[in-house]
């Protein structure tokens, strides 16, 4: 006779090991990035309401518990940039004639790509 | 149709046992020339796992311009040491390149030239290059293309996991199979106006073999009890370069890029066995691509004479590829260099592999005609389960690819021909005959009371006995030995006792099966070697080392009998090709 | 050196007489050049032969033997003891299918999704064999090279949360097969395996967790192959949507 036997994954399959945690963190470092996004819609909204508005709003960003976040939220996004850029091989194969691009350089022009516009908007905004 | 209780049945127009290279030709063949006949592909593996998967090397057909027909024909059957049946080489040999092209059509991803077209490889005993290749897993490409080429073909059905028990004959017939599910562990009656068996060769005969745990000739022992011969069965491949121990085949495709065997002193000891000069290297048909049987005889000489190096699994040689560098190892054979490293813990890059020569191919096998049809109508084999013969006394690295295409054809369509002849099938008989052996299988195996005999330890003597006796070199005390043994272990597998009495996936009932099987095929080797005093290729006699081409130019033929084969013997079919003598080297 | 031993911590289930699977320990001598599958044989033969797995080539080639080796996915035939002696090793069933018994699964699943993605070569045009092969240079082989190695372990399959998660996910073996083919120069089946590869439970419901690849033991990067199923649909789409006209 014949009667499988099915095992569900558990709750808590993403802690039974190192690679399924640490994709569990990329992933959740969207809601942070969620989150900041509300935050930044606010300043916009802040802004157009006028000065006063403006400046109270600033002043809770600079709240410890508002830089605590900003600086998980950095963290998140640093973390979520730099696998997003490293698994970029996976999606592009680009050929150049018979032999196919390596995958440090695609990943290294998306990081210098990056470098550059950070470097670029730092300037801009300092 | 009301069937008997408790068993299953079911009807096909062909029922296909075995589900590699040959068997899904086969089915191929009938569901393309015929697509509305139905056709059963009955395997006890998933088809993916056939043994087809393991061939490393290359398919042989003749394409370049600097080939022709008789090249291919000429190299086979001086390689068969003139056992083959020349009008069987010669339709083999034509219908191998269109064959190979039609794998290419399904996408087989053959190994190319730069301008696109095909490339082929030196290969052991051929004088022209014209081994196809797909970097050194043919067999697994080939397979894949096959299984799912197969996938396409909607009057294929297949049996995944169904384990043959016995052929069903009614009136003369073959009228299909009982076959265990082995999921439910229900014996169900497939009921089928012809019947095709894929099932491969029987290596695991042997203690040491490049064959995986599958390979125990089920189809030639199912033919054998069906009352059909079985077919130069003493003619037993050993493969030159195993892996010791594991048996882990290493491909002649290393030797056709340029590989050498050295014994313990670092000498290229072939050219002593009258495969030499040893250069120019590498020269097809000479040194180490001679064909097998003399590589693997000079191995035993060698080791004779003292001058192999000794390991914790017995002696062995070295091949050795350094000297092909790392690029070309990496493209053309990087799957030797992974076996090696991962099997034996030596990078080929720096070392030389250790190898000896294992059991790897039967050239014997079920009696049948070119066209794939035994003595009993309505059944057919093909493959390496079968013996047409078109490999002789030796087959040659890369023809055993496609006789399973060219062959897999042809039996597939002389089956759907006889489908279509032969109606009517007779169910009432199959379905009473299946019941027996329901009956049978409990009795006897599953539930067998009357003894303690363990599977394995039965099945480890068999091996021994096997090696003692039919291995590369015999002699008549040895040979007999080994017949009375295998007579006394087939006595006690009437004392057998199971672990598992279950139903369910019960793998110890299907081991038992094997080896009853094994015991058939084992018996008809060691009794065709014992029958035959000359030596020829593969079967060497110590105590009748000439070859005899005035009493032994024949098929050995194995019928089965209450006690030891009867043996009878067959002419060799000869056209335009008179015995002469091998020369190889030069 | 002689008489070591390691011991293997079985997952038994039979559905005959057991409700609930259960672990049975077995003691077998330990050789520094065995395999977990070498161990295993050891028990059915001398030990214990109610134990039911799937093996057949001992190589890696034929993909039978995959099997949870202390909760990592591999092929048993290569897993050697000496990388868990002397602790003992826990031996499971393939994670995210059924048991059918022991260590053997229930994979009809993953046998229908193989044939879902149509692997095989489409053409419009079939020349007779007379005209000979169709060319295709080294290069162009090498662009599908990778994705045509899969041994159909099912590796990947046990390795995939969202296999495990999401049973009708497609699954990487089976998309990157349809990649094999979408690649192959001698193909033209791209628009018909489409359909499927972007249909629901297709190559979105992958959320590149990528261990996939890690546990590939043919290399085939099917995560790769997913990724780039993901590219290739993507700009097809928006080339369906804004140049309508330039339909095939």
């Amino acid at each position: 006779m014949s009667r499988p036997y099915y095992r569900p994954m558990p709750g808590t399959w993403w802690l039974t090991n190192r690679a399924y945690f640490l994709f569990m963190v990329r992933e959740l470092t969207s809601v942070f990035i969620a989150i900041y996004l509300v935050l930044l819609l606010i300043l916009i909204n802040r802004i157009a309401a006028g000065p006063d508005a403006y400046r109270a709003y600033v002043t809770l960003l600079a709240s410890p518990g508002m830089l605590a976040f900003h600086l998980i939220a950095l963290a998140g996004a640093l973390y979520h940039s730099i696998t997003w850029f490293s698994l970029a091989p996976r999606g592009l194969a680009v050929r150049l004639g018979e032999r196919r691009v390596p995958d440090a350089i695609i990943a290294g022009s998306n990081f210098a790509a990056w470098v550059v516009a950070t470097l670029v908007i730092a300037w801009i905004v300092l | 149709m009301a069937t008997l209780s408790n068993i299953p049945a079911y009807e096909h127009d062909v029922l296909v046992i075995g589900g590699g290279a040959a068997g899904l030709r086969a089915a191929i063949a009938v569901a393309e020339s015929h697509p509305s006949l139905s056709v059963a592909v009955l395997s006890k593996v998933y088809p993916m796992r056939s043994h087809t998967v393991s061939a490393e090397g290359g398919a042989a057909a003749v394409i370049k311009s600097n080939d022709s027909l008789d090249d291919h024909i000429d190299d086979t059957i001086s390689g068969s040491d003139w056992l083959a049946d020349q009008d069987a080489v010669e339709e083999f040999v034509q219908e191998a390149t269109p064959e190979l092209i039609q794998l290419e059509r399904w996408g087989c991803p053959w190994s190319r030239e730069p301008d696109g077209t095909v490339a082929v490889r030196p290969f052991g005993g051929m004088k022209i290059q014209r081994t196809w290749f797909a970097a050194d897993k043919v067999g697994f490409h080939l397979l894949h293309t096959l299984f799912q080429t197969s996938l396409k073909l909607p009057s294929i059905k297949r049996y995944d996991e169904w384990f043959a028990t016995t052929l069903l004959t009614d009136d003369g017939r073959c009228q299909g199979a009982a076959a265990l599910e082995l999921r439910s562990g229900t014996l169900a009656a497939i009921a089928a106006k012809a019947v095709i068996l894929c099932t491969g060769g029987a290596g695991r005969v042997f203690p040491f073999t490049t064959n995986g745990a599958i390979k125990t000739g089920d189809g030639m022992a199912l033919a054998y009890r069906a009352g059909v011969p079985l077919k130069d069965m003493e003619f037993v491949q050993y493969h030159p370069t195993g892996l010791p121990g594991t048996g882990i085949l290493i491909t002649e495709a290393a030797r056709g890029e340029g590989g050498i065997m050295v014994n313990k002193d670092g000498y290229r000891y072939l050219q002593d066995y009258g495969m030499g000069p040893p250069d120019p290297w590498p020269r097809l048909r000479g040194m180490e691509l001679g064909p097998r049987d003399k590589l693997s005889q000079a191995f035993v000489h060698e080791m004779r004479k003292g001058r192999t190096l000794k390991g914790p699994y017995g002696d062995f040689v070295h091949l050795d590829i350094r000297h092909l560098g790392e690029e070309k190892i990496d493209r053309k054979i990087p799957f030797v260099r992974e076996l090696a490293r991962r099997y034996v813990g030596i990078d080929p890059v720096r070392d030389p592999i250790p190898v000896r020569p294992v059991a790897h191919y039967m050239m014997g096998g079920v009696h049948t005609d070119k066209h794939g049809a035994t003595t009993l109508p309505g059944l057919y084999a093909a493959g390496e389960a079968a013996c047409v013969s078109i490999n002789g006394a030796n087959r040659l690295g890369s023809n055993s690819l496609t006789e399973c295409l060219v062959f897999g054809t042809r039996a597939g369509k002389g089956a759907a021909a006889f489908a279509l002849e032969h109606k009517r099938v007779n169910r009432p008989a199959a379905e009473a005959r299946t019941r027996d052996e329901a009956q049978r299988l409990t009795r006897d195996l599953i539930q067998n009371d009357n003894g303690n005999e363990r599977i394995a330890t039965l099945r480890t003597e068999m091996t021994t006995a096997m090696e003692m006796g039919a291995g590369i070199y015999r002699d008549e005390g040895q040979l007999r030995r080994t017949c009375d043994e295998l007579a006394a272990l087939r006595e006690r597998f009437s004392r057998i006792r199971l672990d598992d009495r279950t139903r369910g996936f019960n793998t110890e009932l299907t081991g038992a099966l094997e080896l009853d099987f094994m015991l058939d095929v084992a018996s008809t080797v060691a009794y065709s070697a014992l029958a035959r005093t000359e030596s020829r290729g593969s079967h060497q006699r110590t105590d009748h080392p000439k070859r005899d081409d005035a009493r032994f130019l024949k098929h050995t033929l194995a019928f089965r009998t209450g006690g030891e084969p009867r043996i009878e013997y067959l002419d060799v079919v000869i056209t335009r090709w008179p015995a002469g003598e091998r020369v190889y080297g030069r | 050196m002689a008489d070591q031993t390691i011991t293997l911590e079985i997952f038994r289930y039979r559905a005959e007489q057991d409700s609930e699977p259960t672990f049975q320990r077995y003691d077998v001598p330990y050789r520094d050049d065995w395999v977990v599958l070498d161990a295993i044989n050891y028990i059915k033969d001398r030990l214990d032969g109610t134990l039911s797995y799937r093996w057949s080539c001992r190589m890696g080639v034929c993909g039978s033997c995959g099997m949870m080796i202390n909760g990592v996915p591999k092929l048993s035939c290569a897993a050697f003891l000496k990388e868990y002696f002397p602790n003992p090793i826990r031996v499971e069933p393939l994670a995210n299918f059924p048991v059918e018994r022991d260590l053997v699964i229930v994979m009809d699943d993953f046998i229908e999704k193989l044939g879902h993605v149509k692997p095989w070569l489409i053409r419009e045009d079939m020349p007779p064999l007379e005209q000979g092969e169709f060319r295709q240079t080294p290069a162009q082989l090498d662009v599908y090279k990778q994705f045509s190695m899969c041994i159909n372990c099912m590796l990947c399959y046990a390795a995939c949360p969202v296999y495990g998660l999401e049973p009708a996910f497609l699954g990487p073996a089976a998309i990157a097969l349809a990649q094999r083919y979408n690649l192959d120069s001698r193909d033209q089946g791209n628009a018909q395996r489409q359909a499927v590869l972007t249909s629901e439970d297709g190559i979105w419901d992958c959320t590149l967790v990528g261990e996939c690849t890690v546990v590939c033991p043919a290399h085939v990067d099917p995560a790769g192959a997913i990724q780039r199923a993901k590219v290739t649909a993507t700009v097809n789409w928006y080339r369906d949507v804004l140049l309508p006209w330039g339909k095939r």
